[in-house]
Parts: structure tokens; C-alpha cells; sequence
């Protein structure tokens, strides 16, 4: 049988198959979850796909295990991934923690549904981004992306591996049961025009190889076991050599070095797409699902000579601030149209500081914001 | 001793600051001298070994040893080391696991571990309590002991660790104590060339924490103790129950041959090939 999706001809594909070929096109060769609604699509095709490219697929006894096994997976030398949602989510925040002061490459999918705890298994929401940001104890820098459409589900998971692969850290991206379950055609570029980006490995003498010594990058390079590279991996704070320390300055420049290399690759890590921003007088922030429909409201704005804008999210975290700002300090008014009772809006009216006036519009009725509802606010603006 | 002496140093990590961190008397360091020698006989090279542990006192002895080394999560190791076995089959994975670490937190993960049957060996210390954290009851703890957290008796009843990982479908399941070091040596080489899951309890002595609060004196009077109790598994079988009452049983509770997951997995692999070529 052939491979379909992998024709170069169109196909209709759901958002959680898009990123399993996004994930298999970025190099995913391991992938371990535990089913859960509104996820399950990712797990099943998993099993179907890596066999046949020759990677493992397991399914282990809960969402914990999963993040292990994953981790275990990186740093023998695989890239890997799990999926989940809500439920599964709360459970993998030790193990984020983990793979974040371990320095282990590895991709998060959270498909979001409605919560808090058992929840709204079937409905869409965007309670998690708080979670996805300051969910594991302790601070940590993290990469936070999110999804609209299917073929973002393709592109921005193959941009996940890459970050992850880059940066030596973990990549969550927060998709929803909308965008998840939400079938519609892709035509996937082939393998070729992907630009895949691999984990930088050691190439000096293994006796002189310091695995968590800083460089200007602030990224060092990994040791695969089983390469002659070996080294102590380990889930308290280290110093170079990779062995626990309780040393003051030891601590301090591990934890400097964990955060710099995410934050001085802000604008190699940090996405946005922008519409009619250039005269916008109005501006809508949205991500996922919910830019869908501010994307229609726009047009329908303009249409109706509204000058609206809108920037969608694509990086939550770190948060888009630097390329929001200035549209802060020009706008009328921002509109943050959100699933949950607005926690990007907190966000963006932290970053605002009284430039303009920051509106919310919030439902938290598992039912996703409607284009004619964002319009309906746009005009009264 | 000497050459002993010799063997151990080749193994430990020298730019390791030590000392470690376990208590004087500790059956932490015998069980490492035990796993060093068996992994120097089984031939294997540094590169090719795998060391895990989860968190706890006996997990903290993977730092000292020169292999590739993972110190993981509260009782997770078993799962990293799922992920670190399936990416890479041909490295040997052994895992390090107190009875805290593999019994409660990670109890779930160690009877599914059993049961998938990856090629990995798991070494169990069992002191019964959790010492690093100062000595509260663990899943293996024995009715009516003192602990800081049963300061009038336990009530609960513990686990039976092999019989357990026996019961869950383990390939490979033996006991030993850090009292019979060769034996032990021998457990843990056999466990170690075992293909499958692969258990090794090894009854160890907290004298700092358990010992002290039940009376059983310091560290000989523990391995004394352990030697007094332990009954070989060939020559348990000729005694009654009522001779074995307040004994257990060291040596291989159970070596069977069973499907490995890999070596099924890899069967998976080639009917998916052969369904969806053009990935191939």
C-alpha cells in the first residue's frame, strides 16, 4: 500500500495526523503516550507510521512513564515525543522539570480540553497556558508553541523537534480539540524541502569532553550513551561535570546558563503571523483554534471599513512581548479572545503598562468563540 | 585484596568529588562492590553499560561509577530506561532502585516493566524503610516495626518484592543480601546476561534508620542477622513451614525463557514495512 499523504498530491488529514508527519518529517524515531481523549489520533497513527521507518513506538501504563520513556529515548540518542491532554498534561509537569536541568531534547504535544481535573473530555479549551509555562515546580525556561490550523500542526511540530533538538530542551505545543479533530486538505512539502535540524553531539576526545560546560550559544554539546561519551545525567542541580553541587556560584551559573540560552535566541525562537497590522487601529490577539475565527471577524471588520488588525501567537512562551509592543503602543484598543478567562490577556496587559486599553473576551462553555461573537465586539470598540 | 582493590578503581569515577554520601556501614557500598566485580566478569565495556536510578539513598550510586549514568525522577528509572533500551537495544541497561523508589512511587511501573519483559536488569535494595528522608515506613517494612512515621507499630503488611516481580512475569527473579557477597556477585552477573526483565532483591541493612528505632543493633548485628535468616532456595524446599517461620529464601527464585519485547517489536517493524513501503 502506498503512503498517501506522502505523494506530493493534496490530502485531507485531521490536525493530529498532520503532526505525526510533521513529527516523523522532523526525525521522530520514538514515541510513547498513553490514550486520552482528545489525543488518542496521535498515539494510533504513531503505531502505524514508526515501525514501518524503522523507529519504536510504545504505549506505557500512564502519561508518566511516557515522559520517561521519552527522555530515556533522547538520550540515547532518538528524538522523540508523546502526546496528551489536560489529565496527562498534569501528570508529565515532574518529568518537564526533569528534562528542562537535564537538558533533554524532547517534544510535548497537549491537545487541550476542557478542565479543571476530568473536565470536558469531547470540548475544546485553552486553560493550559499558564500550566504549559509554570506548570513543573521550580523556575525554568520553557518553549511554548501553539496551533491553528492542520498544516501548522505539521510545520510548527517539525519546528518543535527543531527548537528542541537546538536548544537542548524540551518543546510543548498546545494544540485543542478543535484544531485536533478539525479535518482539512494539506499539501506536505517533500521530505527534502524540510529544513531538519539535528542535536549538536560532541567531537572532541571523550576525556576532555565538560557535557554542561557554557559556550557562546549557552547550548553544549550532548553526549549520546553508547557514543564514549559518558557522563552523569542527573535531576538535581550539577556543575559542568555533570555531578550534584550545593556550591553558591556553581548553582548560580547553571541556572543563569539554563535560562540565557533560551532568552538571547528570543527572535530565533519566537513566531507571529501578522494581517492588516500595518493600519490597524484595532488589534485582536489570538492563538489556536480561537485565531480562526478572529481571522474571519478581521477580514469581515475591514470589510465593513473597520480598521482591525490581528497578530496570532504562534510562541506563547517565551511570550511574543518585543513584537507586540509596538502595535501596543499605536493600537486604539486589543482584543484577546480566549478559551479560558484570559490567560494571555493577563499577559499582555502585564506587558502593556498603560499604552492602551487591553479587552477580554472569554468563554469557558467547551464551545469555541464564534468569528460572528469577535466581530460583534470588534464593532463596538 | 589487593587485586580487588585494583578492580574497584578502574570502575570509579575519579574526578568525582568524593566521599559519598552513605552512611558508615552502609550495605550501599557492598552492593556497588558487587555490581562493579559482576560487570567486570561479564566483560562488557564502560560505553556499553547503562546505569539508572531513581531517587533515594541506593540511588545515588550511579555517580560514583564510570559507565554512562542516569539519576532520574522518584521511582521513574524503570521507565527512563524503557526509553533508554528501546533507542538503542545494544547497550545494557541496569537499573538501581531502593524499595520506596520501586515498590510505592514506582510500584506501577516496576509490575508493567515485568510484564513488557525489555531486556533490563533491576536491582532492588531493600533495607526496608525510606533512609534518606529520615527513616518513615516503606512498602516493605514489616507489621508491627517503628518508624518515624509508624511511631506506634506498623499496621500495614509488605510487599513480597521477588515473589511479586515473580507474579507480574518477570524472566529472570533471585534474592541475595549484602551478607553473601559471592553469591550476590554471582545474582547479579546471571541477571545481568539474562535476556528479559531480570530482578535482583537484595536485602540490605539501614541501621541508621531502621535499625536503631527496632532494635536490631548496628551494622553486624544487622548482617548477622542476615545470615541467621536466610535460607538457600534449594534447601528451603526440604524444611516445613514451620522451620522457614521468620526466614526467607536468597538464590534464583525463577530464570524462564520468555518473549523479549525488542525482539517482538522487531517483528512489528517488518509487517509495517512491508505495508507501508514508501516510508521504508
Amino acid at each position: 500500500m502506498e503512503d498517501a499523504v506522502r505523494s506530493g498530491k493534496p490530502v485531507l488529514l485531521q490536525g493530529n495526523e498532520a503532526m505525526v508527519e510533521g513529527a516523523l518529517a522532523a526525525g521522530c524515531r520514538f514515541f510513547a503516550g498513553y490514550p486520552i481523549t482528545p489525543a488518542t489520533e496521535i498515539s494510533e497513527a504513531m503505531s502505524v507510521k514508526l515501525p514501518a521507518v524503522g523507529g519504536t513506538f510504545i504505549q506505557m501504563e500512564d502519561e508518566i512513564a511516557s515522559l520517561g520513556a521519552v527522555i530515556g529515548a533522547s538520550l540515547a540518542g532518538a528524538k522523540a515525543m508523546t502526546a496528551t491532554s489536560g489529565p496527562g498534561f498534569s501528570l508529565m509537569q515532574e518529568n518537564i522539570g526533569f528534562a528542562c536541568v537535564a537538558e533533554v531534547p524532547c517534544v510535548i504535544v497537549n491537545v487541550m480540553r476542557g478542565g479543571p481535573s476530568t473536565g470536558l473530555p469531547t470540548r475544546p479549551s485553552q486553560g493550559d497556558v499558564m500550566q504549559a509555562r509554570w506548570g513543573t515546580h521550580g523556575e525554568h525556561p520553557v518553549i511554548v508553541l501553539s496551533v491553528s490550523t492542520t498544516w501548522e500542526c505539521f510545520d510548527v511540530t517539525v519546528k518543535a523537534f527543531n527548537l528542541s533538538e537546538k536548544y537542548r530542551t524540551p518543546v510543548i505545543i498546545l494544540s485543542d480539540e478543535v484544531v485536533a479533530h478539525t479535518r482539512e486538505k494539506v499539501q506536505l512539502p517533500h521530505p527534502q524541502e524540510i529544513e531538519v535540524i539535528d542535536r549538536i553531539k560532541p567531537n572532541m576526545p571523550p576525556e576532555w569532553y565538560i557535557p554542561y560546560e557554557d559556550n557562546a550559544r549557552g547550548v553544549p554539546p550532548m553526549g549520546v550513551f553508547g557514543d564514549g561519551y559518558r557522563y552523569h545525567v542527573t535531576g538535581l542541580i550539577h556543575d559542568v561535570r555533570g555531578f550534584p553541587t550545593e556550591r553558591p556560584d556553581e548553582i548560580q551559573a547553571f541556572l543563569n546558563r539554563l535560562h540565557r540560552k533560551i532568552y538571547q535566541n528570543y527572535f530565533d525562537i519566537v513566531f507571529i503571523e501578522e494581517e492588516f497590522t500595518e493600519d490597524a487601529e484595532l488589534l485582536v490577539i489570538s492563538y489556536g483554534s480561537v485565531a480562526r475565527s478572529a481571522k474571519r471577524a478581521v477580514r469581515e471588520a475591514r470589510r465593513r471599513g473597520v480598521k482591525a488588525g490581528m497578530v496570532k501567537l504562534i510562541t506563547l512562551w517565551p511570550f511574543p512581548r518585543q513584537f507586540l509592543e509596538p502595535y501596543l503602543r499605536k493600537v486604539r484598543a486589543v482584543l484577546v479572545p480566549e478559551m479560558n478567562f484570559g490567560q494571555v490577556a493577563r499577559e499582555v496587559k502585564r506587558i502593556n503598562q498603560g499604552m492602551t486599553r487591553v479587552e477580554k473576551l472569554n468563554r469557558i462553555d467547551g464551545q469555541l468563540i464564534t468569528p460572528s461573537e469577535i466581530l460583534t465586539r470588534l464593532l463596538k470598540m | 585484596m589487593a587485586e580487588l582493590t585494583k578492580l574497584i578503581h578502574k570502575y570509579l569515577r575519579h574526578d568525582k568529588k568524593f566521599p559519598h554520601v552513605w552512611c558508615p556501614g552502609c550495605g550501599n557500598g557492598i552492593i556497588l562492590g558487587s555490581l562493579i566485580r559482576a560487570i567486570d566478569k561479564t566483560g562488557f565495556e564502560k560505553d556499553d553499560i547503562v546505569l539508572i536510578s531513581g531517587i533515594g539513598c541506593s540511588s545515588r550510586l550511579p555517580v560514583y561509577v564510570d559507565f554512562n549514568t542516569l539519576h532520574t525522577t522518584h521511582g521513574r528509572a524503570l521507565t527512563f530506561a524503557t526509553g533508554v533500551k528501546l533507542a538503542n537495544p545494544r547497550l545494557q541497561v541496569i537499573v538501581v532502585m531502593g524499595d520506596g523508589d520501586a515498590m510505592a512511587i514506582g510500584g506501577n511501573h516496576f509490575i508493567h516493566a515485568a510484564r513488557r519483559n525489555l531486556n533490563i536488569t533491576a536491582i532492588i535494595v531493600n533495607n526496608n524503610i525510606y533512609g534518606m528522608t529520615g527513616g518513615q515506613f516503606s512498602p516493605t517494612t514489616p507489621y508491627g516495626a517503628r518508624s518515624t512515621t509508624s511511631p506506634f507499630g506498623h499496621i500495614e503488611h509488605p510487599f513480597a518484592i521477588s515473589e511479586l516481580a515473580v507474579t507480574a512475569g518477570a524472566s529472570f527473579v533471585a534474592r541475595g543480601t549484602v551478607y553473601h557477597t559471592h553469591l550476590l556477585d554471582q545474582l547479579i552477573e546471571k541477571a545481568i546476561y539474562k535476556r528479559g526483565f531480570a530482578v535482583v532483591e537484595v536485602i540490605s541493612n539501614c541501621h541508621t534508620q531502621y535499625g536503631r528505632k527496632n532494635k536490631k543493633g548496628g551494622p553486624v548485628e544487622m548482617l548477622k542477622w542476615m545470615k541467621k535468616s536466610a535460607v538457600r532456595v534449594e534447601r528451603a524446599k526440604e524444611m516445613s513451614a514451620e522451620e522457614m517461620e521468620g526466614k526467607f529464601t536468597i538464590g534464583v527464585l525463577v530464570d524462564r525463557e520468555l518473549p523479549i519485547f525488542t525482539e517482538e517489536y522487531e517483528k512489528i517493524r517488518q509487517e509495517a514495512k512491508k505495508e507501508y513501503g514508501i516510508l521504508g
